[in-house]
């Protein structure tokens, strides 16, 4: 090691000293008092109302796909508002710190903000929304009980959690990453950051990286081996199709993630030198292989928001999806394009012209399987009876934000261009088009469609109404000024300018972050107002939007198996296939159900995972040596658990689906 | 039509445990065994005797290394054209176009970094 080690190491508590915690800076020791005000008031309202046993036998301890599905949306929605608190700290400063003014934030604070920013948004945001739909559609529009895995399934989610604990706990014990979002060495190596950001920002990123590759194996088997009986490839809702490509992309990508963080954690341990400026290291490998991950990365953000779109388009057409089988292609085109556009992340390091040339090249081909998308919504729409639901004004906004997103994109994808626009506010402004456009908008359009099944009433129309104008307003005052900036020349994650002519973009911007957090507010108020008036907006008939697909077969929220019998599939869009050829419901012949058992061996095994990267983070090498051994010997245990799957009695079943048939008919009168 | 069926949903469904021949016969292994044993025992004899050029042994390693590979996967893992219904080779397809597309595009990416970039580069070589 270098002389950066602190030499007092202590052997309880590593390096951690008591100035590790930033008590000389007010906004976090204040933010800190706010959370663990929260924090002691949810724990508080938990206890006193006795809810510890129900949320471990019922939540943590699950293994049921749609519980596994919604707390990971539960978990991208909470790490969303510390995301955008980071986001509207941004603003502010950039806002203030014009002509001689410091703005009210450090650089040290101010670096740590937009690294977290990004990773949490990404990781923590809408990784797990991505997953969380995924989990809990998937199976229920295959017509399955569950997914392949299910215990695998709950360990992916607490390990995605515990992930998001260790990122966490940087913001008040030490100090996160100051290195942006990717962690480009040699400023994230040993000898530039020496402190625990770097660390925290690894092990944050690698113990939820087993979660995501995990739950990419779980559904790609579930999605190949557990479709309903007739249930062709080609007949499969697009959604899964695009859930399939995703988790391929998954488990193909984040491999390198692991091997290249692998790779910088040996630097910054051992000593190595793989991206190092000395000893024979090369930095720009690392740019290299974390883009080879990171390019998949969006496109496995993208994919199954475009399944959710095509879903909702039709749906609210009233129409079958224009062009299914092209929409397919697409998607596995741009699967496999994904993997060869990389570079376009680092046109200005120099490969020279051939190598940029094919590099903007096949990026620009991606717009062409992408332009087909579109335009397949787009037909789908035409004359169709079109619904202006929720869902559907968010698929609008969706086309209309991610097109524009797209086209800067093919821009940018020219290398002479990008050598102008390159680390500009020209390209945040592009990707926040794309992802907040692409991802946000069809995480939204996606809650407002399936939360009625998820939880068996709608969502308020008013508040979410509210919340649709104020963040696609919002959205476009915060980032098209980045655009302007970004063409007049401002480059990214600067804290100070000292231009006058540039602030009013910068105020313009902040009040767009302002209408986005009022959005965000209007979201949660809706959410509130609709659990209010739950038994108004009920649905009783589990198909509330007339539907098509298989989810809408069974009761909303569906009972624990999914389906009584497994459905038999004849055409695409299996639902509106069998609504239109008089299908009825059985309510006779239930048999028993083999399911499986609850295990709190996933809850266990992700919290020694943080025990070990937290040991780590700060040295704590006794720590990581007992979470280590103790990991291994619960999974040793918990291989020779074998009371592993039980079966719902039909008598239980009959009682379950003789509600649905109550529910049913007092629905019809 | 459309009428659900419950055949294989009784207590039949044990996550579906049907593995379509996936059982080599100890003759498949054994000729697996000996062929890794021989695409080892060469690169070891050639690196201890050094019989050819040094270049020309770390390209022969590789192909034994790549050989073996394959072996590994026709004989252990019992991989073939119909395996789980053709995702196996699917699968394999699609791994080896990744890993293809991963190893030849970072070897030309930082190989033409390496002559454009380094102190020692020539202006008038860019491109």
């Amino acid at each position: 090691m270098q002389t950066v080690t602190s030499p007092a190491l202590s052997p309880i508590f590593g390096r951690f000293t008591i100035e590790s915690l930033p008590l000389h800076e007010p906004i976090v020791v204040g933010t800190f008092a706010m959370v663990a005000f929260g924090g002691v008031v949810l724990l508080a309202v938990i206890t006193k109302f006795k809810l510890w046993g129900y949320l471990w036998t019922e939540w943590f301890t699950s293994v049921d796909h749609k519980k596994i599905g919604i707390m990971y949306m539960i978990l991208g929605i909470v790490m969303l508002l510390r995301g955008f608190s980071d986001a509207i700290m941004m603003r502010l400063q950039q806002a203030m710190a014009f002509g001689g003014s410091e703005g009210y934030l450090n650089a040290h604070h101010y670096d740590q903000v937009f690294t977290a920013h990004g990773v949490i948004m990404i990781f923590f945001v809408a990784m797990p929304i991505v997953t969380g739909l995924m989990n809990y559609i998937v199976p229920l529009q295959i017509g399955a009980r569950d997914v392949s895995f299910p215990f695998l399934n709950n360990f992916s989610f607490w390990m995605t959690a515990g992930g998001a604990v260790i990122i966490m706990m940087s913001l008040f014990v030490g100090e996160f990453a100051q290195t942006g979002w990717l962690a480009m060495p040699p400023l994230s190596g040993i000898a530039a950051s020496p402190g625990v950001g770097v660390d925290y920002y690894i092990w944050a990123l690698q113990v939820a990286g087993v979660g995501t590759l995990l739950s990419g194996v779980n559904l790609i088997a579930t999605i190949v081996k557990m479709r309903a009986p007739g249930m062709t490839m080609m007949k499969m809702p697009v959604f899964c199709w695009t859930a399939l490509c995703t988790n391929v992309l998954i488990v193909a990508a984040f491999p390198v993630l692991t091997a290249v963080l692998a790779l910088l954690s040996l630097d910054r341990y051992v000593d190595t030198a793989f991206f190092t400026n000395t000893l024979g290291g090369n930095p720009m490998m690392y740019v290299n292989l974390i883009w080879i991950w990171g390019h998949p990365e969006v496109y496995i953000l993208i994919l199954p928001m475009f399944g959710v779109f095509s879903e909702v388009v039709s749906t609210f057409s009233g129409k079958r999806l224009f062009g299914y089988t092209s929409m397919i292609y697409a998607t596995l085109v741009i699967t496999i394009l994904a993997y060869l556009v990389w570079l376009h992340h680092f046109f200005t390091m120099g490969s020279g012209a051939s190598v940029n040339s094919f590099f903007g090249i096949t990026t620009m081909i991606i717009s062409i399987p992408t332009g087909a998308k579109i335009f397949n919504w787009l037909f789908t729409m035409y004359r169709g009876r079109v619904r202006f639901e929720l869902p559907m004004m968010w698929a609008i906004a969706f086309m209309i934000t991610f097109t524009l997103g797209g086209m800067t994109g093919v821009l940018l994808a020219v290398p002479p261009a990008d050598f102008v626009l390159h680390n500009s506010l020209f390209l945040v402004a592009h990707f926040h088009n794309v992802i907040i456009g692409g991802v946000l908008f069809g995480a939204f359009a996606a809650i407002n469609y399936w939360w009625p099944k998820a939880f068996g009433f709608k969502l308020d129309t008013v508040w979410g109404k509210r919340s649709f104008w104020l963040w696609v307003s919002g959205f476009y005052f915060a980032f098209m000024p980045l655009y302007v900036l970004g063409l007049m020349g401002v480059t990214r994650r600067l804290r100070t300018f000292d231009d006058p002519s540039f602030q009013i973009w910068f105020i313009i911007a902040g009040f767009g972050a302002l209408l986005i957090a009022l959005g965000i507010a209007a979201m949660l108020i809706q959410f509130a107002v609709s659990i209010r008036d739950r038994e108004k907006l009920r649905d009783v008939t589990g198909d509330p939007w007339n539907g098509r697909t298989l989810e809408w077969a069974t009761s909303s929220p569906p009972p624990d198996y999914n389906f009584a019998f497994t459905p038999v599939v004849h055409d695409n869009d299996a639902w509106a296939d069998m609504k239109l050829r008089g299908y009825e419901r059985p309510v006779t012949g239930y048999r028993d159900i083999h399911m499986p058992s609850n295990t709190g061996a996933g809850v266990i095994l992700a919290g020694l995972s943080v025990g070990i990267g937290v040991g780590m983070i700060w040295y704590v090498w006794w720590l990581v040596a007992v979470s280590f051994f103790a990991l291994v010997a619960v999974a040793i245990g918990h291989s020779f658990n074998y009371a592993r799957d039980f079966h719902i009695p039909a008598a239980t079943v009959t009682v379950t689906e003789e509600k649905r048939t109550a529910a049913l008919a007092g629905a019809a009168l | 039509m459309s009428a659900p069926t419950d055949h294989g949903h009784g207590h039949h469904d044990d996550h579906g445990h049907h593995d379509e021949g996936a059982h080599g016969s100890r003759k498949e292994y054994w000729i697996g065994f000996l062929l890794s044993v021989v695409m080892t025992a060469i690169p070891f004899w050639l690196v201890m005797t050094q019989p050819i050029g040094k270049q020309a042994i770390a390209m022969t390693i590789m192909l034994f290394a790549a050989a073996q590979m394959i072996v590994h996967m026709i004989f252990f893992l019992h991989m073939n054209r119909k395996a789980e219904g053709g995702w196996s080779i699917m699968a394999l397809i699609f791994t080896v176009v990744i890993v293809v597309i991963a190893l030849s595009g970072s070897l030309w990416v930082m190989y033409h970094m390496n002559e454009n970039m380094m102190p020692t580069m020539d202006m008038s070589q860019m491109g």
